[in-house]
């Protein structure tokens, strides 16, 4: 029910940021010098902002990119941080120590420090913005995913694989993987709207997406700037990113139980 | 039956209970009626599931609703109705007038405070005592309930206690307040036999000093031989019987009843396979008393000619204890120290000991599941310890293990099916899919489970039904060697007799050699041709079982055979 509920309510959300701006009157970038902070009406459909810019078409547009940058950066950080967590977790001893240390060096970096070196190195390209948030944000998943995996590892069922002459990397595609998908899937919906609200950190700093081309969290800050000016310019970036949120974590809540076989009903 | 007097202290007429799940609603206690009177114990016995512990529950006002829902009855306590008391004041009742002990004394302690604080505590919060007083009489209590040097043991924290000390401390907790009807539900479940023992005669001594009522709740008949005065059995959430202790140890009416004392082996004269519920009383609940034949007294073959399967030489198995930032290793554990013995083809080597004694360490290091630190270990003549990872892997088919806990020895997330499917995937595999499956279904019939379970998950099964899941997976690849490490000891007794019948079974069947790891000395006489008694990882005594229990050499076995509850009360 969670799950199909929450997965109609991103699909919705989705379509919408990707049809919608076929619809649109204006395009993003031009500015309607007439009509600055204009509020919602049958011309502006969710207003101006206060340059006099579409808000409409903007907010869907902001909605692509905010929604890719939240996958992407979000699968970038469950892959490294799940494989990587779970290899600790589960070789434990001087392996475990070895790369746990080395996430405490990499917590140690400045994560700004971080960015800014890369894209003074690379140039200012959408993918690094990707690649440096997941980069970032998969410490914190190898580090739940190396306690879960050290709590499983010692479960006798565990155990039991390896006297049943089962080997190492079958235990953990088998035994351990499909035990920690509810822990994982659960904090990745989490890094989700975390990934959404860093992108706009960046993109306020002039380091992620770049005017005129915006997101959900630039269109929020710009929004919050001008409340006292033009309210609705913070009203619909915000309900898209919290109807997205909500979206997420019922996804995720509805993934976990049904990959709980204790949840479902019995046959 | 008694007549319920006007003075009980605790009566409970009709209490019927209810939850409701997302399968329907289950009556977990239906029209229970049984009385306490003041400074009487009872004992409440019965399977896990069959009510005992929501009944108690009830009385705690404990009981979560929803999904639980008391339907019917009425609980009185010292006259007063529980059931209709308003939760403000039940809570001045609850620690105070009525207080429990729980199971699991690991968990039932809050190990972020010292344990004098946590005592003390119940007392500022019922008697209303000052800091001062309070931690005064926490001293007396602890003095009281047996645990030595209170003053300084007031200040440990939790993990610093020993099980039976903490058990003491949740015992002085419960009787803080000087209750007038204490609550017990399994105290000694989860103890050696011999901290059970001493528990046991501490809640006797603290019912004579204080003139408690006593509600003893055990799955166990043989625990409350000697402490309970009256015995309520409960069975799938009805009382099938109550009677004096002595009535019911000497002419058990109920056939469940009569099962529930059979089924427990005893010290010497055991029928070949132990009786059960099953052979008292038909699925129908129509009674059947046990042939003959299955009263046939147990007798031991003599197995020493038989050819040497396992050896194991000198073997040690140390943990390191480090300490410092670069963990260097300050000392060790000698888990297993030095034990040398060997097990002869289709005979069962028992080991006891109690918790902590490297009993379980030895049967995973013969497995090399852990790694030795010295010695080795011979199996077929093959060298254990000497093998590439493939040939290791190979040879795991041979030997075998069923662990202790049947919850946490089957992954929650693969189907019955998948679990017995795996090994013969690594050992067998030129089977075909279909064929697989076939087996397994063979599998599961053998350990008496239906083989249309196959596609159930394991949380869809009772304690015992897992670990018969878990035997099938240890048979699927055909061993020839099983290490049993406690493997009953989670169960209940009537279910713990079944279990140890297919372990029998499945040895004469198959040709089974066992090593059988267990705390508990009756069981391992039951099964055991030899027992190995380890004490502080050495094997102190080794013999034939009937050697040991008659004739013990070593004071530390006889201080084991002591403790065994005799399942006999006291008057008789």
């Amino acid at each position: 029910m969670k799950l199909k509920l929450g997965a109609g309510l991103l699909l919705v959300i989705a379509l919408v940021v990707l049809i919608g701006p076929m619809f649109a009157a204006f395009d993003a970038e031009t500015i309607h010098w007439d009509d600055m902070a204009v509020a919602p009406d049958a011309v502006y459909w969710m207003g101006t902002d206060v340059m006099g810019r579409d808000l409409f078409i903007r907010t869907l547009q902001g909605g692509r990119v905010s929604l890719m940058v939240g996958l992407l950066a979000t699968m970038v950080s469950v892959f490294i941080g799940v494989s990587y967590g779970m290899l600790a977790g589960y070789m434990g001893a001087s392996t475990d120590a070895i790369m746990m240390r080395t996430v405490d060096v990499l917590y140690a970096l400045p994560f700004l420090f971080l960015v800014i070196l890369l894209m003074a190195f690379f140039g200012q390209q959408l993918w690094l913005l990707f690649a440096a948030i997941g980069g970032y944000l998969w410490l914190d998943m190898a580090r739940i995913v190396r306690g879960q995996t050290m709590a499983l590892k010692a479960q006798e069922f565990v155990e039991a694989a390896h006297a049943i002459g089962q080997q190492k990397r079958a235990i953990l595609v088998k035994h351990i993987l499909p035990n920690l998908r509810g822990v994982v899937i659960v904090y990745a919906t989490l890094t989700v709207p975390q990934v959404i609200m860093i992108e706009s950190f960046l993109s306020f700093l002039g380091l992620g997406v770049q005017e005129p081309m915006t997101s959900w969290g630039a269109l929020v800050n710009e929004g919050a700037d001008n409340m006292d000016l033009a309210p609705w310019s913070l009203w619909f970036p915000a309900l898209f990113l919290c109807l997205t949120l909500v979206g997420f974590n019922s996804v995720g809540d509805g993934l976990r139980d049904r990959w709980d076989p204790s949840m479902q009903k019995s046959k | 039956m008694t007549i319920q007097s006007t003075q009980a202290l605790l009566s409970i007429k009709d209490l019927s209970v209810e939850f409701t799940t997302d399968a329907g609603t289950v009556t977990a206690v239906d029209r229970l009626s049984f009385a306490v009177n003041p400074g009487q114990t009872v004992g409440l016995v019965g399977e896990s599931g069959s009510g005992k512990s929501v009944t108690a529950l009830s009385i705690l006002g404990l009981i979560p609703q929803p999904p639980g829902k008391i339907t019917a009855g009425q609980i009185e306590f010292n006259g007063t109705d529980l059931l209709s008391l308003p939760e403000r004041q039940l809570r001045k009742i609850r620690g105070n007038d009525i207080s429990m002990v729980f199971q699991e004394p690991m968990t039932s302690l809050n190990p972020v405070f010292r344990v004098g604080y946590q005592i003390a505590e119940v007392l500022r919060l019922h008697k209303k005592m000052s800091k001062k007083q309070a931690l005064k009489r926490t001293v007396e209590l602890m003095d009281w309930v047996g645990i030595p040097e209170p003053q300084r043991r007031a200040r440990s924290y939790p993990h610093e206690l020993s099980g039976g000390q903490k058990q003491r401390v949740m015992i002085a907790m419960a009787i803080a307040c000087e209750p007038k009807l204490l609550i017990c539900d399994e105290p000694t479940t989860a103890l050696d036999v011999t901290i059970q023992q001493q528990v046991l005669e501490l809640l006797q001594r603290l019912q004579r000093e204080m003139d408690m009522s006593m509600l003893f709740i055990t799955h166990d008949l043989a625990v409350i031989a000697d402490l309970a005065d009256e015995v309520v059995v409960m069975y799938r959430s009805q009382k099938v019987e109550q009677a004096s202790t002595e009535n019911m140890f000497r002419h058990p009416q109920h056939p469940y009843s009569k099962g529930l004392m059979a089924c427990r082996p005893q010290l010497h004269d055991n029928p070949r396979r132990l009786l059960t519920v099953a052979d008292f009383m038909a699925a129908d609940g129509q009674e059947l008393s046990p042939t003959a034949e299955q009263q046939a007294p147990q007798v031991k073959v003599d197995k020493s000619s038989h050819p040497v399967l396992l050896e194991v030489k000198q073997l040690k198995t140390y943990f390191p204890i480090k300490s410092g930032f670069f963990g260097r290793i300050k000392s060790h554990v000698k888990a297993v120290d030095d034990v040398s013995f060997t097990v002869k083809k289709g005979e069962t080597l028992g080991l006891v000991g109690e918790s902590g004694c490297g009993k379980t360490t030895l049967g995973r290091t013969v497995l090399n599941l852990q790694a030795a630190t010295a010695g080795s270990v011979f199996y077929d003549g093959i060298d254990v310890f000497a093998q590439t990872p493939t040939a290791m892997r190979h040879l795991r088919s041979r030997m075998q293990i069923i662990f202790q806990d049947p919850y946490a020895s089957l992954n929650p997330r693969m189907s019955v099916g998948q679990t017995i499917i795996e090994p013969l995937c690594i050992h067998q595999p030129q089977l075909n899919k279909q064929q697989r499956w076939e087996q397994a279904a063979a599998l599961l019939q053998q350990v008496g489970l239906n083989p249309d379970q196959l596609n159930r998950y394991p949380h869809e099964f009772s304690g015992g039904q897992r670990q018969r899941i878990a035997i099938a997976r240890a048979l699927a690849v055909k061993p020839e060697f099983i290490v049993c490490d406690e493997s009953v000891s989670a169960l209940d007794v009537s279910v713990q007799a079944q279990v140890l019948n297919l372990l029998l079974d499945l040895q004469q069947q198959h040709d089974l050699t066992y090593i059988f790891i267990s705390h508990d000395l009756s069981v391992v006489n039951f099964i055991a041709d030899r027992v190995g008694v380890m004490n502080q990882g050495k094997i102190v005594e080794l013999n034939s079982a009937e050697e040991i229990y008659r004739n013990p050499q070593n004071p530390y076995t006889q201080k084991l055979l002591d403790a065994i509850p005799k399942g006999e009360p006291k008057s008789i």
